[in-house]
C-alpha cells in the first residue's frame, strides 16, 4: 500500500492502538453509476497519547477519514476502532456512547450562537444527562483550563476566532474523552492565534494523555505539534510514520510538495527555470539538496567542505526548522559539477542527506 | 363619531384579539411540530422519512392553496362537529386555526433549515439523539427566525379574521362591513381601519423585539 516501512509497523501495532483503521474504504455511486472511492484500503494506527496529523489536499479524503472515528461517516469496507471498539458497526445508544468518548473540534467552531460560552461547554454534558450541579462545576474547570476566565457569560458573536476555538476545545473536553478529533481547527485562524491554539492542544495532550487525530492542509501545523503523521492523496495513505522521519526523509512526491512550503525544499524560480536534468557539455554546476538532521543541523558543514576539501559551494536557498524538539534543515547548494560527487560523499560521510536535483550551466 | 360606536369598536377589537390569539396558539401547537418534522424528515436528514415528508408536504400545500373564504365555508361541517355550531366567534377559530397550521409549519420549516448544518454535526458528534438535537440545537438556534415567522403569521391572521364575518365570526372586519359598508357609516370603516393599523404595528414591533432578544448572532444585541 505504501513504500514507507513505518506504515508496515503501524499495521502490526494496531492491537493496542487508541484509533485504528484497517483496510478502510469508502465508496459511493458517482455520476453515471461509476463507483467513486473517497477512501481506499486505508490502514493506520494511532497510539494512545500520540498526536497524529493527517495532511492532504481538499478532496483527498482526510475529512471522511476523520469522521469515521466518531461514526459521522461509515466505512463501506474495513474496520475503524476506537479503544478496541468497532465504530463502523456500532448503532444507536452504543454509537452515542462511543461518541461521548471522542471529542471533536471544527474549522468553523460550530458553536451555538444562542448559548453563552458556559452554555456551549455545558451542552455535551446536558446531552449525556449529567446533573446540573456537576455540569456547573465541570464547566467552571473547563473555562479555566482553556484560559477563558471571565468570559463565561459571553455569546460566541462577542468572541475572537481564537476564543471561539477555545470554547470548542473546552466543549470537546467536557465529557472527558480519550480521543480528540480536530477538523482543520486552525485553518480559519491567523498565524499567531494558530500558534496559541496549537500550544493549548499540545498542553492538553501532555496533561491529559489525550490522543489527538487532526487533519489539516498546512504542513506547519503537523510540524508544530504532531508526533506522527500520514499523507493522504486520492483516498490512500501514501506515506506515514513519525513526523521527524518524514520531514527529513520524504519519499512520496506529494509529501515533498507539501514540505516544499515549510522547509525550503522549493527551488527558487531563477534556478528552477534553468535546471537541466542531465549534465550539459562544458562547464556547469550541480544543484544539490542537503538535508541536515539531528545534531548536524547546526554544524558549519559547508565551511568545513570548503576548508577541508577546497570545494566552494553556492547557497541557493535554505531553512533550518524544528520538528517537535529536533532541529533540521534543508539547503539547496550548487557546486562545480566536476567536484559534485566528491562533495556529496563528504557530506554523506558526516551524516547529512544529499540529493542531486539537476544541473545548471 | 357617535358615542355608542366606542363600545362597539371595543367589543369588536376584543373579539378579533380573541380569535387571533386562540388560532395563533392552536396553530403553533400543531404547526410547530409539523414544521420541525417537515424540516428534519427529508431524505438523508436527521429523521429521514421521505414518504411521510412528501405526503405531509402535499397536504400542507393543498391547504395553503385554498382561498381562506372558501376554506371557511367548506369546513362548516367540521366546525360544527368540533364547536357544536358553525356560527360565532368560537366557530371562526376553527378555520383560522386550520389556515394557521400549514402557514406556521412552513415558516418553522424554513427557520429550522436556516440552522447551520455544522451545528447538527457537532451535536451528533457529542452523542446527541435526534430528539435532543431538535430540542437543544435546532429549535433553540431557530428562535429568532421562528419569532419573526410567528409575527408574520399573527399579522396574516388579523387579516383573515376580517373574513370570518361570513360565518358570523364578528370582530373588526365584520364591524367594518356591516356598519361602514352596508349602513353607509364611513366613520366606522375609518375607525376599524385605524384600529387594525395600530394592532398590526403593535404586533410587528413586539415580534421584532422578541426576535432581537433571542438573536445573539451579532454583538450589538448584548444586554437587551
Amino acid at each position: 500500500m505504501t513504500g514507507n516501512p513505518a506504515a508496515g509497523a503501524a499495521r502490526t501495532a494496531a492491537a493496542g492502538a487508541a484509533i485504528s483503521f484497517s483496510g478502510v474504504g469508502k465508496a459511493f455511486a458517482g455520476p453515471g453509476g461509476a463507483r467513486v472511492h473517497a477512501l481506499d484500503d486505508v490502514t493506520l494506527a494511532v497510539e494512545p497519547g500520540a498526536i497524529c496529523g493527517i495532511i492532504g489536499r481538499s478532496g483527498a479524503g482526510k475529512s471522511t477519514l476523520l469522521r469515521m472515528v466518531n461514526g459521522l461517516e461509515r466505512p463501506t469496507s474495513g474496520t475503524v476502532t476506537v479503544a478496541g471498539r468497532d465504530v463502523g458497526r456500532a448503532r444507536g445508544a452504543a454509537l452515542r456512547a462511543i461518541r461521548r468518548e471522542v471529542g471533536m473540534i471544527f474549522q468553523h467552531f460550530n458553536l451555538l450562537s444562542s448559548r453563552t460560552v458556559a452554555g456551549n461547554i455545558a451542552l455535551p454534558l446536558e446531552i449525556a444527562g449529567e446533573p446540573a450541579e456537576a455540569i456547573r462545576a465541570r464547566v467552571t474547570d473547563l473555562i479555566a483550563r482553556v484560559g477563558l476566565d471571565g468570559l463565561a457569560a459571553r455569546y460566541p458573536a462577542e468572541l475572537s476566532g481564537g476564543q471561539k476555538q477555545r470554547v470548542g476545545i473546552a466543549r470537546a473536553l467536557a465529557t472527558s474523552p480519550r480521543v480528540l478529533l480536530s477538523d482543520e481547527a486552525t485553518s480559519a485562524l491567523d498565524p499567531e492565534t494558530t500558534q496559541t491554539v496549537l500550544r493549548l492542544l499540545a498542553d492538553i495532550n501532555r496533561d491529559l494523555g489525550l490522543t489527538i487525530l487532526l487533519i489539516t492542509h498546512e504542513m506547519a501545523v503537523v510540524r508544530d505539534i504532531a508526533s506522527h503523521m500520514a499523507v493522504i492523496e486520492g483516498g490512500r495513505i501514501v506515506e506515514s510514520g513519525p513526523t521527524y522521519d518524514i520531514f527529513t526523509r520524504p519519499t512520496h512526491p506529494t509529501t515533498r510538495s507539501f514540505l516544499g512550503g515549510v522547509t525550503g525544499l522549493t527551488l527558487p524560480a531563477f534556478i528552477a527555470g534553468r535546471l537541466l536534468p542531465a549534465r550539459p557539455d562544458g562547464p556547469s554546476e550541480e544543484v544539490i539538496r542537503v538535508t541536515f538532521a539531528g545534531t548536524h543541523a547546526t554544524d558549519p558543514m559547508l565551511s568545513k567542505l570548503a576548508v577541508e576539501k577546497g570545494i566552494a559551494s553556492n547557497i541557493l536557498a535554505g531553512a533550518i526548522e524544528e520538528v517537535g524538539p529536533h532541529p533540521f534543515g534543508n539547503l539547496l547548494i550548487s557546486v562545480d559539477a566536476d567536484r559534485g560527487p566528491e562533495a556529496r560523499a563528504y557530506l554523506e560521510q558526516h551524516g547529512l542527506l544529499t540529493e542531486v536535483l539537476g544541473h545548471v550551466r | 363619531m357617535s358615542a355608542n360606536l366606542i363600545p362597539l369598536l371595543w367589543e369588536a377589537t376584543l373579539q378579533t384579539l380573541y380569535m387571533v390569539a386562540a388560532s395563533t396558539i392552536l396553530g403553533t401547537a400543531f404547526g410547530l411540530p409539523l414544521g420541525v418534522f417537515l424540516a428534519v424528515s427529508q431524505r438523508g436528514e436527521l429523521l429521514s422519512a421521505p414518504w411521510a415528508n412528501k405526503v405531509l408536504g402535499l397536504v400542507v400545500n393543498a391547504t395553503r392553496s385554498v382561498p381562506f373564504i372558501i376554506l371557511v365555508v367548506a369546513i362548516i361541517p367540521l366546525t360544527r362537529a368540533i364547536v357544536g355550531t358553525s356560527i360565532g366567534t368560537n366557530a371562526a377559530i376553527v378555520p383560522l386555526t386550520l389556515a394557521a397550521i400549514p402557514f406556521i409549519a412552513r415558516l418553522v420549516e424554513n427557520a429550522i433549515r436556516e440552522v447551520d448544518a455544522g451545528l447538527i454535526e457537532a451535536a451528533r458528534a457529542m452523542g446527541a439523539t435526534p430528539f435532543q438535537i431538535i430540542r437543544k440545537v435546532l429549535i433553540r438556534e431557530a428562535r429568532p427566525s421562528i419569532a419573526l415567522g410567528l409575527t408574520l403569521a399573527v399579522v396574516s391572521l388579523i387579516g383573515y379574521s376580517a373574513m370570518v364575518g361570513a360565518v358570523g365570526g364578528e370582530g373588526l372586519g365584520d364591524l367594518g362591513i356591516r356598519y361602514g359598508y352596508q349602513r353607509f357609516m364611513p366613520e366606522v370603516m375609518a375607525a376599524v381601519v385605524v384600529v387594525l393599523i395600530v394592532l398590526v404595528q403593535l404586533v410587528q414591533s413586539i415580534g421584532e423585539r422578541i426576535a432581537a432578544r433571542f438573536d445573539k448572532r451579532a454583538p450589538r444585541n448584548r444586554g437587551r
